[in-house]
């Protein structure tokens, strides 16, 4: 102990090593630019990785089945010698789920938003707002359970009977909404779905519609609109960009989401005409079939992550250049 | 009155009337989840929960000990592994290189892989980890949610360094500060609560992360502290046991996704008092 204290007494009795300092700064000053820098390109290798890891593990499945993969509507993972393995099934499940699941989360989800910036009373818009900002945090395996116990049996046995009879006979729409009723449905993966985007439109919407200049809508309001044209000629169309961006990313994430529909969707790879069919999304085929994969089963499962990562990669860029250009016309 | 003020006003009151009705449709169904959640959820909670494994098939008695504990282990290791990168790669962009090419690069990467969906990266970690590692393993599924938390940390971080004036960089190196000092004792210091609840948001996202884990850390039934092997967790414990016809496992279900998902509110709320407390300086 003795020794440190005199030791450290001795240094600071020293005329100050200004080089020495000015070294240690130096490689100090190095060190951490290098540091940052290196985890900044971590975030590229990431991107890099997937794909590289992605497209080794679909090889086999590639070379197999080539583009005939994506039109092939047959699944036979059990056949001998080569099994028979197409993805227009779960290809279809997904578009479909997520078209199904737009169309309502969309109109419900930015009308919310309406409510919150135009109509609400002020004193109840902070509480609400943030409780569905907590909302759209809720694990999605939550929505899937919820969906499972609860929605898939009230819909099936209440909702489904009385579509099915109503459109009976008429074309078009007696094949869509077709019988018999089944718990396991694209249709209940659907409404499980868009309850859950619904408070991620909402919010994105929300903040959006919140950065139009409230001097324009004052301005408006002064030539006498009513809150609905404001809404019509001023903050929608102010905020297009903004709008259309945040409801491409709500998409990319319907379009990725596994465990919300896995639960409810039934794992089936025929395509009916009927949402009230049992099908599959990619995301739902590759999460319950890959336990009991091997050899070109696992691979075509990894070929269809593969599949999911292009369109969702799609989807999120457009999302991501159109939020972009809002953010340019705000920083004006 | 004027047909066209008595139609204008019309349209007016039907779309406040549709935005109400939208508001009290959307509230309705997450209010529902969140009660059948309580009311299922509740039944179940007792201390037994915490302190007994995951019982085998057609068992009436045990909890989600071991679960707990192996997702308390992985999100803990995952932020502890993304967290710092995050970080480091976020100090990057907002101090080094805002205005290089390279940075714009990795911001619209960052963006993409922030949204990419969960499965895929989990696929990407059994084909880089898991395959050569020869199997499912606590550190797979730790390393899936480190990836999951870095771009939302990079994101944040580099918000948050953003909104810290030149100016008091700018005094910093006047006063002979080197370039890594003043990012590390005046940006971060500055910036230091809105970090702080960027990390926390992550955490809270992968906190229930169910999908990447389904292929890299697996689960079972055991007490396992060992990294290298397969490790229990809530949500795949949640995601095996609803599927399943034992009344007691279901149960279990429900017992665990309350536990997460009051885990999940918790660090959201804290995240949000935080930023609160840091938009009022």
């Amino acid at each position: 102990m003795t020794d440190i204290t005199t030791q450290g007494a001795s240094e600071a009795s020293k005329p100050f090593d200004r080089a020495r300092a000015l070294a240690a700064f130096k490689l100090g000053d190095s060190t951490f630019y290098w540091l940052t820098r290196v985890s900044a390109l971590i975030v590229l290798f990431i991107l890099g990785g997937i794909i590289v890891s992605l497209v080794i593990g679909a090889w086999p499945a590639i070379k197999t089945y080539g583009f005939d993969f994506l039109v092939t509507r047959r699944w036979a993972p059990q056949l001998e010698p080569t099994p028979i393995l197409g993805a227009l099934g779960p290809i279809y499940g997904t578009l479909v789920t997520s078209f199904i699941a737009m169309l309502i989360a969309v109109p419900v989800g930015l009308g919310i938003a309406i409510f919150l910036t135009e109509f609400c009373p002020i004193r109840l818009r902070r509480p609400i707002g943030t409780a569905i900002e907590l909302l759209a945090g809720i694990p999605s395996i939550i929505y899937g359970m919820w969906g499972f116990f609860v929605l898939a049996p009230f819909m099936t046995d209440r909702f489904m009977p009385m579509v099915i009879r109503t459109f009976e006979g008429v074309p078009v729409l007696g094949t869509i909404f077709a019988g018999p009723p089944s718990y396991l449905s694209l249709f209940n993966a659907s409404l499980v779905l868009a309850i859950m985007i619904l408070p991620f439109i909402t919010a994105i919407s929300r903040d959006v519609f919140q950065t139009v200049p409230p001097m324009l809508k004052e301005s408006a309001y002064g030539l006498g609109c009513t809150t609905w044209e404001v809404v019509r000629n001023v903050v929608i169309p102010f905020t297009r960009a903004g709008v259309i961006g945040g409801i491409m990313l709500a998409l990319g994430r319907a379009l990725g989401e596994t465990m919300a529909v896995t639960f409810i969707i039934g794992n089936s790879f025929q395509i009916s005409g009927s949402i009230f069919a049992p099908g599959t999304t990619i995301s739902a085929a590759i999460a319950s079939e890959f336990a009991e994969a091997d050899g070109l089963h696992m691979s075509a499962l990894i070929l269809l992550g593969l599949l999911l990562f292009v369109l969702t990669f799609i989807v999120l860029a457009a999302a991501r250049l159109m939020l972009s250009r809002l953010e340019a016309q705000a920083g004006k | 009155m004027n047909p066209i003020y008595t139609s204008r006003a019309r349209n007016d009151k039907i779309v406040r009337f549709l935005c109400l009705f939208a508001a009290a449709f959307g509230l309705m169904w997450l209010g529902l989840i969140l009660f059948t959640l309580f009311w299922n959820g509740l039944a179940g909670l007792n201390f037994s929960v915490f302190t007994e494994m995951t019982p085998p098939p057609g068992s009436k008695t045990g909890g989600l000990a071991n679960a707990i504990f192996g997702s308390l282990i992985m999100t803990v290791i995952g932020v502890g592994i993304g967290a710092p990168i995050g970080l480091f790669a976020g100090t990057y962009l907002a101090e080094y290189g805002r205005h290089e090419k390279l940075s714009n690069y990795v911001r619209f990467i960052n963006d993409i892989l922030l949204s990419a969906p969960s499965i895929v990266i989990g696929l990407f970690i059994y084909g880089a980890v898991v395959v050569p590692m020869g199997g499912f393993s606590g550190l797979a599924g730790s390393l899936a949610l480190a990836v999951i938390v870095i771009p939302v940390v990079v994101r944040t971080t580099e918000d948050m360094l953003l909104l810290v004036p030149n100016q008091l960089r700018e005094a910093a190196s006047a006063l002979g500060l080197p370039r890594s000092h003043v990012i590390r004792s005046i940006a971060y210091k500055a910036a230091r609560t809105g970090i702080v609840t960027g990390i926390l948001l992550a955490t809270a996202r992968v906190a229930g992360e169910t999908a990447p884990l389904l292929f890299t850390a697996l689960s079972n039934q055991f007490w396992n502290a060992d990294l290298m092997k397969s490790m229990a967790n809530l949500p795949v414990t949640i995601n095996n046991f609803v599927q399943s016809p034992y009344e007691y496992w279901r149960q279990l279900a429900w017992t665990g996704a309350l536990i997460i998902t009051l885990a999940v509110l918790a660090l959201n709320i804290v995240a949000r008092m935080l930023d609160a407390e840091r938009k009022k300086k």
